[in-house]
C-alpha cells in the first residue's frame, strides 16, 4: 500500500487500483444504495450507502461510519459511486476532513469500471471493525460564515458547480459558475490534467488561488470539483459543504441574471 | 416483443467534409483574454467574436451564444453526441436548432467558447462565419434528394458552395451577412427571401440534359423585406460559382458599409433598381469568367450516397402503439424513393435536451438508412430514409424519448426567435409564446385539421424578423404597448405571408396584446370556418382576405380587424394583472434592450 500513497493526489487510477484489489488491506467502499450493491459491486467492496453519511455527518458519525467499515487510521481505502464521481467524493472529502490520510478517489465509476471489463463480485467481505480518531481538518471547509468573511478577497474564487440555469437564477455573489458536467471527460469522472489546467487557465482562475467550491445542498458536486481542483495539485481548496441550501436559508445575500427569460430555452 | 434476428449496424456514418480548423480554437482563446485585459478594443473584438460564430447575449458581457454552422443541413450521429455532451458541459443541457440549420449554445460562458470550437473539431464542424458580415450556413432543402417534385438534388452544390465561400479572403469583411439558399422544389425551400436563392432545373439543348438553376437575387426579410429576383431564366451548374462571385463582389464593392440598418444587399437592389443590378451582374460574371488565371472549379462530390437499410426492427407481432395514425399523418413525408420515408421531429421552438440529442443519434443509426440526419427550415429535424416497416418501431422509439411530439408538417409547429431568452434586441418572449401556440393547437388537434395544414405562425420577438414573421401565414413581431401608464407586451400581427412562387410578405393587420394572442388565432380559425368554401384551406382563404377576393361575410382585412377587436381591448391592472405581464415572467413588463449587434 505504500504504492498506493504515491502522490498527494487523492485519485487512484483504476488499472492501479485493480492490481491491488487482492490486498486485504485495502478498504474498497461503494456508495451506492445496498440493493445496487448487492447486485454486483467491485471485487471486495464493501458498502457505505451515501443516505447513511448524509443523515448525520458529526465527525462522531463519520468516526463510527469509518470503524464499522473497518477503516482504521492507517487503512488505505478508496471509494466510488455511480454517479460521476459526486457521491464517492463526498465521502472521501468527509474521512480526509476526520484526519484520514490514505482515501482515494477511484477516477472510474462503477458502470465505467464494468465498461473496462474489471472484475466484479456479489460476495460481501466481512468486516472486522477497526479503530479511527478524530483529528478534524478544518482547513478544508468552508462555512457561510467564512465564506462571506473572505469573499472579497482578491485571492478567493467561488465556484458555484450546479448547471447553468440554476445558477444564472440565483446564486452567491461574485461565485462564477462551473458545471459538474464540465469536469468529467470520455470515461473519466475527472478531465485530464491538462484539460482541467486549460478550463482554470481560460477562466482566469489562479492555481495559487484559495477556491471555495460549492452546489446545491450537500456538497457532492461541488465535491467533485474539489476533487477535480486537487487532481491538478491546487493546495488551498475549500468544500462549502452545506452549500447553498443553507446559504439560502440564512437570508445571506443573492445574485441573478435578470431581465432574461433563460428558462424558457430549455427542453426540460 | 419478439426477438428479432439484428444484423450488426453498418459503421457509423461521418461527415466527409472537416469543416474545422484547429487552430482558431486556441486563438479564440488568446484573443478573449486579451480582450478581457483591456488590450483589444472591444468593437474589433466584437467583429472577431463574430466571424467565429459567437454572438452576445442579452444584458451581459459574460455569456456567449455558439452558433454551429451545418451546410446543407447535414448531421451526423457522432456530431450530435458532441453537441449533446457540450450543452451539458458549458450550456444549458438543452440545445437549440434554428431556422437557418444551425445548432445554437445558448448562456456559454465567453471564456469556454474556445473549449467548444476544440472539441467541435473532433466531429468536423465549426462555428467559423455563423455570425458577423460573412456568407451564412449555406442552406439546402431538408428534403432535397428524397422530393418528390425535386429535378434534380442540389445538396452536392450547396455543400461545395459552403466550402468554397467559408475562410475565403472575398467573404471576410463583407458589408453585411450574406446568405445562400438552396431548394428540391418551390414548397420545401426558402429561396425567394434571401440574397441567393437556387433552384434546380433541367435544360434540353440539342437533345442534350444540362444541369443549371433559376437564380433569385436580392431578397431578404428584416426591418424592410423584399422578395428576390430571378436573374435569368437558366443558369448552368457551369456558372454557378461564377455567378456567385459575381453577385459578392458587387456587393462587396457597392453595398452599403456605412448606413448599418439598411446595408443587406437587397437595399442595394432596390436603389440600384433591379434591371440595373442584374445589368451589372451579369456583366461582373463576364469579367470574373475573362480573368480567372486558373481555372477556379467547385468541389462537387457527386458520389452517389449510400442507401443501405440498417436493420429491420419491425415487429410484426407488435400492435400499433398509441397515437400512431396522427403522428404519421402530421410527422411523415413520402419520399420519391419508393418504401422509404422522411421523418420530421418536432420540437418545441427548436429545443432540444442532451439526452434527446443521444437518443436521436441513435435512432438515425437504427432507422436511417442514409446513417445522417438533415436540420429542417421550421427549428427541426429530419430523419430521411425510413422504411415503411419501421414507421411504427420508430415512433414507439421515438415516444421513449419525449420526441413523437405531432404536428411537425403543420401549422402546429409554431416557429419562434430567441427573444428574451437570450437576445439583447428583444422586446418580447417570442420563444415562449412558440411554444405556447403550439401547446395549444395539439391540445386542440388541430394539427389534424387538414384545413389548417398547409399554413403556418412564426413569432418574431422584435421587427427584425429572426423568426421569420413575414412569410408567415399568420404572424407575429413583438413590441409594448401602453394602457394609461402600464406597459404590456404588444405584437404586430401580420397575415397572408407565403415563401414559395407567389411569395408575398405578410399584411399588418392589428397590434395584439400577448395573452390575446391565442384567442385571436382560435377567432380567425373560427372565421374561416364560418366562411370557407368546400376546399378551401386557411392559407388561401386568407391570401383571398388579405388581397380583396374573398366574397364571404369576410371581405378584406378591416372585416377581421372589426371581428378581433373586442378580444385586444386593454383590461385595467386590476382586473386582470396577468395581462400585464410576458410569458415566463411574474412581474409587469417593461421593456428592456441591450446593445444590438445584429449589423456587426
Ligand atoms: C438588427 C439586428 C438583426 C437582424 C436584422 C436580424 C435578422 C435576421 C433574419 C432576417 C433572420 C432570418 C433568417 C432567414 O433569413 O431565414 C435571422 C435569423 C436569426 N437571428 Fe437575427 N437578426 C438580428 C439580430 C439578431 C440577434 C441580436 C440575435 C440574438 C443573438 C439574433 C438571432 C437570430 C437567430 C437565432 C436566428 C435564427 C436563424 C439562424 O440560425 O441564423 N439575431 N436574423
Ligand atoms: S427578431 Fe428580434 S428578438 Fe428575435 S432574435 Fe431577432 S433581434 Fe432578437
Amino acid at each position: 500500500m505504500c504504492c498506493m500513497i504515491d502522490s498527494d493526489i487523492p485519485i487512484i487510477n483504476s488499472k492501479l487500483l485493480r492490481e491491488k484489489i487482492q490486498e486485504n488491506s485495502i478498504r474498497i467502499v461503494d456508495v451506492r444504495r445496498d440493493q445496487e450493491y448487492q447486485q454486483g459491486h467491485i471485487t471486495n467492496a464493501v458498502n457505505l450507502p451515501l443516505a447513511k453519511l448524509l443523515a448525520d455527518d458529526s465527525s462522531e458519525s463519520i468516526q463510527k461510519i469509518a470503524q464499522d467499515l473497518g477503516i482504521s487510521d492507517e487503512t488505505p481505502t478508496v471509494i466510488y459511486d455511480d454517479t460521476f464521481g459526486a457521491l464517492s467524493s463526498r465521502v472521501v472529502w468527509a474521512l480526509q476532513y476526520i484526519g484520514h490520510k490514505d482515501v482515494k478517489l477511484l477516477d472510474v465509476t462503477f458502470s465505467q469500471w464494468k465498461d473496462l471489463g474489471y472484475e466484479i463480485s456479489t460476495e460481501v467481505p466481512e468486516i472486522e471493525t477497526a479503530t479511527h480518531s478524530v483529528k478534524i481538518n478544518p482547513e478544508i471547509m468552508a462555512t457561510a460564515e467564512y465564506l462571506e468573511k473572505v469573499k472579497e478577497n482578491k485571492n478567493v474564487v467561488i465556484i458555484d458547480n450546479r448547471e447553468r440555469l440554476n445558477y444564472l437564477e440565483q446564486h452567491i455573489p461574485g461565485a462564477i459558475n462551473i458545471p459538474y458536467r464540465t469536469l468529467a471527460s470520455d470515461g473519466k469522472i475527472l478531465r485530464t490534467k491538462e484539460g482541467m489546467k486549460t478550463l482554470l487557465k481560460n477562466r482566469g482562475i489562479s492555481e495559487d488561488a484559495e477556491i471555495i467550491t460549492y452546489c446545491g445542498s450537500v456538497g457532492t458536486l461541488s465535491g467533485l470539483a474539489y476533487y477535480a481542483l486537487k487532481s491538478i495539485g491546487v493546495s488551498n481548496v475549500k468544500l462549502y459543504v452545506h452549500s447553498f441550501k443553507e446559504w439560502k436559508s440564512l437570508e445571506k445575500p443573492i445574485d441573478k441574471q435578470e431581465n432574461a427569460n433563460y428558462w424558457d430555452l430549455s427542453a426540460e | 416483443m419478439a426477438q428479432q434476428l439484428r444484423p450488426s449496424k453498418p459503421a457509423d456514418k461521418q461527415s466527409k467534409i472537416d469543416w474545422s480548423r484547429r487552430q482558431e480554437a486556441e486563438n479564440f482563446a488568446e484573443t478573449v483574454k486579451l480582450f478581457r485585459q483591456g488590450k483589444i478594443d472591444p468593437d474589433m473584438f466584437r467583429r472577431f467574436r463574430l466571424q467565429h460564430g459567437a454572438y452576445g447575449t442579452r444584458m451581459t458581457d459574460d455569456y456567449a451564444m455558439v452558433r454551429i454552422k451545418v451546410p446543407a443541413g447535414q448531421v451526423y450521429p457522432n456530431q450530435l453526441e458532441k453537441i449533446a455532451q457540450l450543452s451539458e458541459m458549458y450550456s444549458i443541457g438543452s440545445a437549440h436548432f434554428s431556422t437557418r440549420e444551425n445548432i445554437q449554445l445558448h448562456w456559454v460562458i465567453l471564456e469556454d467558447v474556445s473549449e467548444i470550437m476544440q472539441s467541435l473539431s473532433d466531429v468536423g464542424m465549426t462555428s467559423r462565419e455563423a455570425c458577423g458580415n460573412t456568407v451564412r450556413n449555406v442552406m439546402c432543402s431538408p428534403m432535397s434528394g428524397v422530393c418528390k417534385d425535386e429535378i434534380f438534388d442540389t445538396t452536392p452544390y450547396a455543400l461545395a458552395i459552403a466550402r468554397f465561400m467559408l475562410r475565403n479572403p472575398i467573404c471576410q469583411g463583407l458589408p453585411r451577412k450574406f446568405k445562400f439558399n438552396f431548394t428540391c422544389c418551390e414548397k420545401h425551400g426558402m429561396i425567394r427571401i434571401v440574397d441567393v436563392g437556387l433552384l434546380p432545373q433541367i435544360q434540353e439543348i440539342d437533345g442534350e440534359k444540362r444541369k443549371g438553376f433559376k437564380i433569385f437575387l436580392g431578397g431578404g426579410l428584416g426591418n424592410r423585406s423584399f422578395v428576390g429576383h430571378q436573374l435569368e431564366d437558366f443558369t448552368p451548374v457551369e456558372d454557378l460559382l461564377y455567378t456567385s462571385m459575381a453577385v459578392i463582389r458587387i456587393f462587396d464593392r457597392m453595398g452599403d458599409r456605412k448606413n448599418l440598418s439598411r446595408n443587406r444587399m437587397r437595399y442595394l437592389v432596390n436603389d440600384l433598381g433591379w434591371e440595373k443590378f442584374q445589368n451589372l451582374v451579369l456583366k461582373e460574371r463576364a469579367v470574373v469568367k475573362a480573368t480567372q488565371s486558373v481555372i477556379v472549379k467547385l468541389n462537387i462530390d457527386d458520389s452517389v450516397n449510400e442507401i443501405q437499410r440498417p436493420i429491420s426492427v419491425n415487429d410484426e407481432s407488435a400492435s400499433i402503439p398509441d397515437g400512431y395514425a396522427r403522428w404519421e399523418k402530421t410527422n411523415v413525408e413520402k419520399q420519391s424513393q419508393s418504401g422509404f420515408n422522411s421523418v420530421f421531429i418536432g420540437l418545441e421552438a427548436g429545443d432540444i435536451t442532451a439526452n434527446q440529442l443521444r437518443s436521436v443519434a441513435e435512432i438515425i443509426r437504427d432507422y436511417s438508412a442514409e446513417g445522417f440526419a438533415r436540420n429542417g427550415f421550421s427549428q427541426n429535424i429530419v430523419i430521411r430514409y425510413v422504411h415503411d416497416d419501421d414507421l411504427k418501431s420508430m415512433y414507439s422509439r421515438l415516444i421513449e424519448n419525449g420526441l413523437a411530439k405531432t404536428g411537425s408538417l403543420t401549422m402546429a409547429s409554431a416557429v419562434g426567435c430567441s427573444g428574451t431568452t437570450s437576445c439583447n434586441l428583444a422586446l418580447t418572449n417570442s420563444h415562449r409564446l412558440a411554444k405556447e401556440v403550439q401547446r395549444k393547437f395539439l391540445e386542440l388537434n388541430y394539427d389534424e385539421d387538414d384545413d389548417l395544414k398547409d399554413s403556418t405562425i412564426k413569432i418574431s420577438g422584435c421587427p427584425n424578423s429572426c423568426g421569420q414573421h413575414q412569410i408567415a401565414t399568420i404572424g407575429f413581431y413583438g413590441g409594448g404597448g401602453r394602457h394609461g401608464t402600464d406597459m404590456f407586451p404588444n405584437y404586430t400581427m401580420s397575415l397572408g405571408g407565403k415563401f414559395d412562387e407567389d411569395a408575398m410578405l405578410g399584411h399588418h393587420t392589428a397590434r395584439v396584446p400577448v395573452k390575446r394572442i391565442i384567442p385571436v388565432i382560435l377567432k380567425i380559425i373560427e372565421l374561416f370556418k364560418e366562411n370557407k368554401q368546400s376546399d378551401d384551406t386557411l392559407a388561401k382563404w386568407i391570401d383571398r382576405v388579405v388581397s380583396g377576393n374573398e366574397s364571404s361575410k369576410i371581405t378584406g382585412v378591416d372585416d377581421i380587424k372589426k371581428a378581433i377587436a373586442p378580444l385586444i381591448v386593454p383590461p385595467n391592472v386590476e382586473d386582470e394583472p396577468d395581462f400585464y405581464m410576458d410569458y415566463g415572467s411574474d412581474t409587469n413588463y417593461h421593456t428592456v434592450t441591450g446593445k444590438g449587434e445584429c449589423a456587426a
